[in-house]
């Protein structure tokens, strides 16, 4: 007699088991420490802290060990925990103009107040595999000590807005909406798109800026800067009613310079994408920028036609844990589905032979 | 009788240009109305606003259905609108393909609107979608055949059918024969008069097309710069115009 | 392995999220078949592997319920099994196999053979709750065609089937008009287990995690399978017995056994077949 297939429970178990030691790797190798991932696979750190939306480097290096460095399952493991942690408030807005300043450029000027900072950056280095590296023990020579910039450097953006240059944006004091809270809804404003792309795959977001400048979208951009520091992170608790400084994070933020024709109401002038993304993050934060101005279309009167320039588009597929969740469940069982297909077709076809041998 | 539609003091703008500038209209049922003009004079801005496709920055629209209640069309609601649109009123676009489902076959094409009117008789749809089919002049035997396969005319008539089936009391056309080869232009015209008159509706024709108008309209409004210049009886407007800008536009035609 | 997880709250979702799902799944019952949106958090599962029908279920537990978890119909698939030892670790309820012992069960592409009781309550897993989205992918636009009733595009689509192919093609995850109201996808059930939704003694509740939506079917209440008057729905099983406990009533699992052709069916409950006389 037939025994339909069991034990789902053992193996599973066995499963779990083997990846723990797959995890491991040879144990002639020393363990890599949650240390080391945080400090020497740090941008790896960092894009697994944005997308998994936790600011936290410590959890997100841990998240990267127990994925085995697979950075969209780490993102995954951040962003499961995140759901058990109690809420206490929202931080205030943080000010990236008084960003203690790592890195920063512009393209749009040769210099400008506060200068251009080229910071820790792989621009300009060739793109040689370093044999060196593979000898360990060798610790680089300390780079050059620069003076600290006390100065706060002016945003370039607020450079071309004081000539009237820059469209506003409309200042608002609106409570912004929060997508870890409520579910996504359309027309979605701003805030919402960029809190979308913030926590959004790096990937999708490359692609899709990347179209933009190819055509599928009306860009024509400028790196008006991007800057990348430390900035402080403040909260003002309702008892105490006014700002305490909660502690510094790495930001990096990118703001695009665009054209705009002008129309009846505006006259010509630039106008700003942004982006912002936690962490030391210079691609993806261009990206953002570039589909953010690409999304603003309709408020520009600009028509929307291409895939970057559709807020349902970008934001329901931006997101890497629902995509790789919904991709992957593919791999789970079908069989009650595919049995009514079977039948269907079987039926299907017999008609049709059927009405081919009348 | 009262009028099926009637606008008053229709004011829209577009930036700096006056698209309606203070535009009157009405239609009796069964009246066949043709808003002529060149483009930019705001006969399409027109319709559209009158068929509550977009809204006038002031003025009044009032549409009065079959049982003889009043819709204020620039106050209705998305859905009061939706609703009119596949049980009261048509609309036939001049490319074919904005009104289509290109992916459909003809006959899931004409059948749509009965079923959104809630026929769910499988083989019932067919055949009226098939009578459909012939009453345009297309061959039944093709009622399984996507748009895609068509030419122009041909999907043009098919969208008559679709706009048709359901008997609409007023139905909005937009260039319904602009795009097509003079002669299939003279044959659609042709089919439309014979089903206008058959079914007894209700059109407001927008074309730049004065033949057009001369063949379908029982009355002509003439539009410039988002004013109506001239109205009155087709023939009395297209033989004896009195506003200089419709004698220019009478004489063009016959010149062409 | 199966040890309860100490330093999460009872069913891992927090008092104040599963407040504010009930919420949702209170206005759900009261519109039978629209879709409600909820705030859907990110659960230790995946996305697309049961996290609204996890998140329901987690909302509505407790600690006295006894569970049940089948996908595909059976108890001991792997994503069954993995579900419920994560309840057991989360929430440490009691779990069964049985359909009628069960308070909850929770379900992915099945309903049990069973009928369900009056206060039972079957959760289904739903990937894709928006029973329009193949012909109107715009959320907002489709949307607004649930807002108007405006459902003849999916009769359209049931009419192509039927002129293509000589009948409806769709043969799971077949769209349902709920209480004469809102078009519903029933989630991927085979259109074998529809019928079982109408007249439901048991309240019927869905959650679709990655689309943070939300609806019901409470008990008693009309479902029908979209369907024409000369072509009516037909549920489909395959036109044999079960080989273990030989029901010529129950949905079949058609098992491949050489490389030859040779297959036999079996029952896709196995609770239901469990419980019954073997041939």
């Amino acid at each position: 007699m037939y025994v339909s297939v069991k034990g789902g429970e053992t193996a599973i178990g066995h499963a779990h088991a083997w990846l723990a030691e797959a995890r491991r790797g040879d144990p002639a190798l020393p363990e890599l420490t949650v240390a080391q991932i945080e400090e020497q696979l740090a941008l790896a750190v960092d894009r697994v802290m944005a997308e998994g939306a936790c600011a936290d480097r410590g959890l997100a290096a841990l998240a990267l060990k127990q994925a085995r460095g697979d950075s969209t399952e780490a993102a995954f493991l951040l962003r499961a925990y995140r759901t058990t942690l109690p809420r206490f408030g929202y931080t205030l807005p943080v000010d990236t103009g008084a960003m203690a300043i790592q890195r920063r450029i512009s393209s749009t000027y040769k210099d400008l107040p506060g200068g251009q900072v080229l910071g820790p950056t792989f621009d300009y280095t060739h793109r040689l595999l370093d044999f060196a590296l593979a000898a360990e023990g060798l610790d680089p020579p300390p780079p050059a000590e620069a003076e600290q910039g006390a100065q706060r450097m002016p945003q370039v953006t607020e450079i071309l807005a004081q000539e009237g240059l820059m469209a506003p944006d409309a200042p608002s004091n609106a409570e912004p909406p929060d997508l870890t809270r409520e579910p996504l809804a359309f027309p979605a404003n701003r805030a919402l798109r960029l809190q979308a792309m913030a926590r959004g795959d790096e990937g999708f977001l490359l692609s899709l800026g990347y179209s933009t400048q190819r055509g599928y979208g009306n860009a024509h951009p400028f790196v008006g800067e991007i800057r990348m520091g430390e900035v402080s992170v403040e909260i003002e608790p309702p008892e105490l009613g006014f700002a305490i400084d909660i502690g510094d994070m790495v930001v990096t933020e990118c703001q695009m310079v665009n054209q705009f024709v002008g129309n009846a109401e505006a006259p010509p002038q630039f106008t700003r994408g942004y982006g912002l993304v936690v962490g030391q993050n210079e691609r993806k934060a261009m990206a953002m920028a570039l589909v953010d101005r690409a999304l603003r279309a309709p408020e520009l009167g600009e028509e929307a036609t291409a895939p970057a320039q559709s807020p349902e588009f970008v934001l329901y597929h931006c997101d890497n844990v629902e995509s790789t969740g919904f991709v992957e469940h593919l791999k789970l069982p079908h069989y009650v589905d595919f049995q009514s297909e079977l039948e269907k077709i079987r039926a299907i076809r017999a008609r049709w032979f059927a009405e081919r041998t009348e | 009788m009262n009028a099926l539609l009637e606008a008053q003091g229709l004011h829209l703008r577009f930036g700096a240009v006056r698209a309606l500038d203070d535009v009157a209209l009405s239609i009796w049922p069964g009246e066949v109305v043709a808003i002529v003009g060149e483009s930019g004079s705001g006969k399409s801005s027109l319709l559209r606003v009158l068929a509550g496709m977009q809204r006038a920055d002031a003025g009044q629209v009032l549409y009065r259905d079959a049982a003889g209640a009043t819709h204020s069309i620039l106050d209705a609601s998305d859905a009061a609108l939706r609703r009119l649109m596949r049980s009261d009123w048509g609309f036939v676009h001049q490319n074919a393909r904005d009104a289509l489902r290109m992916e459909v076959s003809a006959g899931g094409n004409v059948g749509e609107r009965l079923m959104a009117a809630g026929n769910r008789h499988y083989g019932n749809i067919r055949e009226v979608a098939a009578h459909w089919l012939e009453r345009v002049e297309m061959d039944p035997a093709r009622i399984d055949e996507t748009p895609k396969n068509f030419s122009g005319g041909m999907q043009q008539r098919l969208q008559i059918a679709r706009t048709l089936v359901t008997s609409p009391r007023l139905v909005f056309m937009d260039e319904p024969t602009g795009g097509l080869d003079v002669s299939v232009q003279a044959k659609l015209l042709d089919l439309i008069r014979g089903l206008v008159a058959d079914l007894g509706l209700a059109v407001l024709l927008v074309t730049h097309d004065i033949a057009a108008a001369r063949l379908l309209a029982h009355r002509i409004m003439v539009m410039r710069h988002g004013q109506v210049v001239e109205e009155g009886l087709t023939d009395r407007v297209l033989d004896d115009p009195r506003h200089p800008y419709t004698q220019l536009l009478v004489s063009s035609v016959l010149a062409a | 392995m199966n040890a309860a997880l100490t330093g999460y709250n009872f069913g891992y979702l927090d008092e104040a999220t599963k407040r504010m799902i009930r919420r949702a799944l209170l206005k759900a019952v009261c519109i039978p078949g629209h879709q409600v949106p909820f705030g859907a958090r990110e659960m230790p599962l995946p996305y697309g592997w049961g996290t609204g029908g996890i998140q329901v279920t987690a909302s509505v537990l407790g600690p006295d319920d006894v569970l049940k978890v089948i996908d595909q119909g059976a108890d001991d698939t792997t994503n069954a099994v993995s579900i419920r030892r994560f309840f057991n670790r989360v929430a440490g309820v009691a779990t069964t196999e049985s359909t009628a012992e069960a308070t909850i069960i929770q379900t992915r592409h099945r309903i049990p053979e069973t009928p369900l009781s009056e206060g039972q309550i079957l959760v289904y897993q739903v990937p894709m709750p928006e029973p329009l989205f193949r012909l109107e992918p715009r959320v907002a636009e489709s949307t607004r065609l649930h807002a108007m009733a405006e459902y003849g595009l999916m009769q359209v689509k049931l009419y192509e089937d039927i002129a293509r192919q000589g009948e409806v093609a769709t043969s799971y995850n077949h769209p349902v008009m709920v209480n004469h109201r809102y078009l519903m996808s029933p989630s991927p059930i085979p259109a074998f287990d529809n019928p079982k939704m109408h007249m439901n003694a048991g309240l019927q509740l869905f959650g679709a995690g990655r689309e943070k939506r939300i609806y019901a079917v409470p008990p008693y209440t009309d479902v029908r399978s979209l369907d024409f008057e000369d072509h009516p729905f037909k549920p489909v099983r395959a036109p044999h017995a079960c080989a273990i406990c030989g029901s010529e009533e129950s949905y079949l699992d058609e098992v491949i056994t050489d490389d030859q052709g040779g297959r036999m069916h079996v029952c896709s409950d196995t609770d239901y077949c469990a419980s019954r006389p073997p041939v």
